[in-house]
């Protein structure tokens, strides 16, 4: 470990003080946001974009600075965003089934008490 | 990692994994990777199922966002446990050794109490009735925050592994590592919490 480490110091010191605290209350202040939005009615699809898009930023804020990706060489920055171009891909995919109605159900209306319909069968 | 000829590139005969970056710090990165893909798969399957069975999120989300007090609570405390890790980090590198474990500690005891609450939470839905078999909403509630659960006891074990080690020897490579896990876990709530209590 004490290999490692001696590189690891000398590669810390490189980049400047991480703003820890800012961007704690940054993801703080986005919270309370998002809490605040899910009150407000803009439409079903207006709430779910905005919840998501405060989740997408607050998730970049964690990534870019509690993970130190801002200041990682450039490979660690690839591996990382990798798997999200993949995410990419997989909602893409799952794009048909939800546009051409494969999974859903033939009646929108709530049922009152599926426990009950469950536990029957 | 605690290969002696790591360090020593010009007289080995292997390429150095990256250079500076330890082995550990590269394949935590790898996991993490492929952490995304699990999660991102169901959550994937509960974004199909929830828009093709509008009707059975409704009661769930209704549910939910009356109890969001909890919730929130939660959401401050990974955010926090999430600060003191990446500030434990930065004190293991400093080498400020009992700083470096109060921040750990401090970490794991918020993952802790996390877990506490999610399990008095867990106690009011079975009161309720509210189980994975109540409709689909809750079949996901279930599986995704159980498995994050399983995730926060997964990092708080090897958090608290660190605070008893660096009483020793230097932890600072480890801490690192066992940071970006954690921040990992957080960031999979930071999804978790506007997925399942907001929209």
């Amino acid at each position: 470990m004490e290999e490692s480490h001696g590189s690891h110091a000398a590669e810390h010191a490189a980049h400047p003080p991480v703003p820890y605290f800012a961007i704690f209350g940054t993801l703080c202040v986005f919270t309370i946001v998002t809490i605040g939005a899910s009150f407000v009615e803009l439409g079903k699809a207006g709430n779910v974009i905005l919840a998501l898009a405060i989740a997408a930023f607050k998730a970049s804020l964690v990534m870019l600075f509690f993970m130190h990706l801002k200041y990682e060489k450039r490979p660690i920055v690839l591996i990382a965003i990798a798997p999200f171009a993949l995410v990419v891909v997989l909602i893409v995919a799952l794009f048909p089934d939800i546009m051409n109605g494969q999974y859903h159900s033939d009646d929108h209306e709530f049922k009152e008490a599926p426990a009950e319909h469950h536990e029957a069968k | 990692m605690s290969d002696a000829h790591a360090h020593n590139f010009d007289n080995d005969v292997y390429e150095p994994a990256l250079e500076g970056t330890f082995n550990g710090k590269l394949a935590m990165w790898l996991f993490l990777c492929s952490e995304v893909m699990f999660f991102s798969g169901l959550m994937g399957a509960y974004m199909t199922l929830r828009i093709g069975h509008p009707e059975n999120f409704v009661f769930g989300h209704d549910t939910l966002h009356a109890s969001i007090g909890l919730a929130a609570f939660n959401t401050a405390l990974l955010i926090s446990s999430s600060l003191t890790m990446a500030l434990a980090v930065l004190a293991g590198q400093k080498k400020e050794t009992s700083k470096q474990r109060m921040l750990l500690l401090a970490t794991a005891a918020m993952g802790t109490l996390f877990l506490i609450l999610k399990s008095i939470e867990y106690g009011t839905k079975i009161e309720h009735g509210l189980l994975p078999r109540r409709d689909l909403f809750f079949a996901f509630y279930w599986t995704l925050t159980a498995i994050h659960g399983i995730h926060i006891l997964a990092g708080i074990i090897p958090i608290m592994g660190l605070w008893w080690f660096a009483k020793k020897k230097d932890v600072s490579g480890e801490c690192e590592m066992i940071g970006l896990y954690w921040h990992f876990v957080d960031l999979v709530w930071i999804f978790l919490f506007p997925l399942l209590y907001l929209i």
